[in-house]
């Protein structure tokens, strides 16, 4: 077993732990050693092929196909330098002033998490995308909602050099994205933080880890790790977790860490989702340009968020429910499709909670509500209406039956797109959105962290990852994530400045 | 790791997929093995629980076709295939919806990540993105 030692060991390299580790670079010229260590691979441009197969089998936990407890849903979320920022879309939204109001944690305001956001918008380049590079799957969803008397809205994208490859979601081959991979991460190693990848870690212990670090498989992308592979204990000052919901929750729950706060695994959240498509006429531009332009807001009076988005065959073919003649007259007509992902905003309630299983992997206890089942039947009408407003022939909804509504038949969306039809284990649900498990709060008695992401009891162990959301944040996470990281970072450096 | 798709499963798992995919009823033989190779590969990293379930449910499905017409899955007419697994798919079980959902899906993520498949459907996403479009 080799030892190292440091001042601060940050676990995880996505939105939330390249932000510390950029922030706390400028440690390192004061003598403090910073080590971050990432569990997947550090990848080279050249690994990014753009085919599904290949990439979600090297990005996605479990390959993608990490399903809940009951298997009613896939959760998704990468590993890699630069964790779930290599496979988001890129879009960047603040967190609106109501939720964080909502979450009532003391000592966090709006008005610090939208301060520390901009900051990361001008950092990472986040702007409205040039109209003329919107393909059609956007344009039509754009047209289609203005019809159907939605309010679309633009998403600000953190893009460089985009070439619209519309690969976003299995590593961008261009290096456009501005993911921590792109920014913070080599920022950071720039000014001497230590990036460790393929190091597991196996268990948390009093200011140390223990580390696995795993070689290269042969057949494996990404790079050697930067560390002989082996077991490693690593002795810190401070600890940072931020490996995400998936991450962070079950690596504490298999530590035995005595005293922890008991609510740790609660609160979990995650914004389910499914797509629908619509087919039109003739062939429209899907699978070209960024696929994810704007949404429609409806998250205060309906309870969810439409997306535009566009997937892989495999992932479509996955997303449409049923099988046979009709659902594959749908996949041949791919080039005909128009999709919109449907995003349910569920609230933190006591069933939904990540607990470990024997051997400390993660399990997630996920119960769809009414609540969360009457939003994804509202958001599956609008988003109906919008495809035929849009000049859609037919339309594929889930949660009707059956499944597929032609165009006349667009009088009927309310009686046949109806909650009875919306059947766990026959409609493909997945999220990306994973939060919750080590909510903020006041004390133990309510959370497990604090305001400045300080594990209740334990100040030198701090958690800077989505785990943090004491309940869901009706949005793409990221951007919030990494200004609750910023401030963990301050609350380190004001630490290790005595 | 022993594989899922064993010879004496694979019959059955055939008769499914060509339910679950129809153009799998046209697949050649190099297809046929590209596609349970992409399966086998999917499950060789799941919990040995799922890959034991899997091969279960088939087998299920299977007895299911001859006690109720005398057929095996593969012997069954392609009418009366999809209308059984139409059946386990509607069933109030949770169990039977998820192990239809799970087998319709490790099929076609055999089938649609082929690259010729991919290419019939006129799916061309690239690298290259708006520049290699005309």
């Amino acid at each position: 077993m080799k030892v190292e030692r440091c001042a601060v060991a940050v676990v995880g390299s996505g939105a939330g732990g390249g932000t510390v580790a950029q922030a706390l670079a400028p440690l390192v010229s004061q003598g403090k050693r910073v080590l971050v260590l990432e569990r997947g691979p550090r990848f080279r441009d050249k690994d990014f092929t753009g085919l599904e197969l290949d990439m979600a089998g090297a990005l996605y936990a479990e390959e993608g196909g990490f399903l809940t407890a009951d298997g009613t849903m896939t959760l998704a979320f990468a590993q890699g330098y630069g964790g779930s920022t290599i496979v988001y879309t890129g879009t960047s939204l603040v967190a609106p002033e109501r939720i964080i109001r909502g979450w009532s944690v003391p000592g966090l305001t709006h008005g610090d998490v939208d301060r520390r956001s901009r900051k990361y918008i001008a950092e990472n380049n986040v702007h409205l995308m040039e109209r003329e590079r919107l393909n059609e799957n956007n344009r039509l969803f754009v047209e289609g909602a203005a019809q159907a008397g939605f309010r679309a809205e633009q998403f600000p994208l953190n893009l460089r050099g985009c070439r619209g490859s519309s690969l976003c979601n299995l590593g961008c081959p261009n290096a456009a994205k501005q993911g921590t991979n792109r920014v913070q991460l080599p920022n950071a190693e720039r000014l001497g933080v230590e990036v460790v990848t393929r190091a597991e870690v196996l268990r948390v212990g009093e200011r140390r880890l223990e580390v696995l670090v795993s070689p290269r498989p042969a057949d494996g992308k990404g790079e050697e790790p930067e560390w002989e592979p082996g077991h490693y204990t690593i002795e810190a000052e401070t600890i940072v977790l931020a490996g995400g919901a998936l991450g962070t929750t079950p690596l504490l729950l298999r530590s035995g860490l005595p005293d922890l706060p008991s609510r740790i695994g609660a609160g979990f959240t995650c914004h389910p989702a499914h797509i629908l498509v619509g087919e039109h006429s003739r062939p429209i531009t899907n699978d070209v340009g960024h696929p994810k332009s704007y949404f429609v807001d409806r998250a205060i009076q309906d309870g969810y968020v439409l997306e535009t988005c566009m997937y892989f065959p495999f992932i479509t073919a996955k997303n449409l429910t049923g099988f046979g003649t009709s659902h594959s007259s749908l996949m041949r007509a791919f080039p005909r499709l128009q999709m919109i992902l449907v995003l349910a905003c569920d609230k933190a309630i006591p069933e939904n909670r990540i607990t470990v299983d024997r051997r400390g992997k993660p399990v997630v206890h996920y119960r769809f509500t009414d609540g969360v089942i009457e939003s994804m039947v509202r958001a599956t009408r609008a988003s109906a209406r919008i495809f035929f407003a849009a000049g859609a022939i037919r339309v594929h909804a889930p949660s009707a039956e059956p499944p597929i509504l032609h165009a006349e038949e667009s009088g009927q969306i309310d009686t046949r797109i109806d909650a009875r039809h919306f059947r766990t284990g026959t409609i493909s649900i997945t999220a990306a959105h994973l939060m919750g498990g080590c909510g903020m709060g006041r004390s133990a008695a309510d959370s497990v962290t604090d305001a400045w992401g300080r594990l209740h009891g334990r100040p030198w162990l701090r958690v800077a990852d989505a785990s943090l959301f004491p309940d869901a944040l009706e949005i793409n996470p990221y951007l919030t994530i990494m200004a609750l990281a910023d401030r963990v970072a301050e609350g380190v450096r004001e630490d290790l400045a005595g | 790791m022993a594989y899922v798709l064993t010879s004496s499963l694979r019959p059955a798992f055939r008769a499914l997929a060509t339910s679950f995919v129809p153009e799998t009823d046209r697949a050649d033989a190099a297809q046929w093995t590209a596609l349970e190779q992409t399966i086998e590969r999917a499950l060789a990293a799941r919990p040995p629980r799922l890959r034991r379930q899997i091969a279960l449910f088939v087998r299920l499905l299977d007895i299911s076709a001859r006690l109720r017409h005398g057929h095996s899955l593969a012997a069954l007419d392609g009418f009366r295939r999809t209308a059984l697994l139409e059946r386990f798919a509607a069933s109030r079980l949770l169990l039977f919806r998820r192990g239809v959902w799970g087998l319709r899906t490790l099929v076609m993520l055999g089938w649609y990540t082929q690259p010729a498949v991919i290419l019939a459907l006129g799916y061309r996403a690239s690298a290259a993105g708006w520049e290699a479009r005309p």
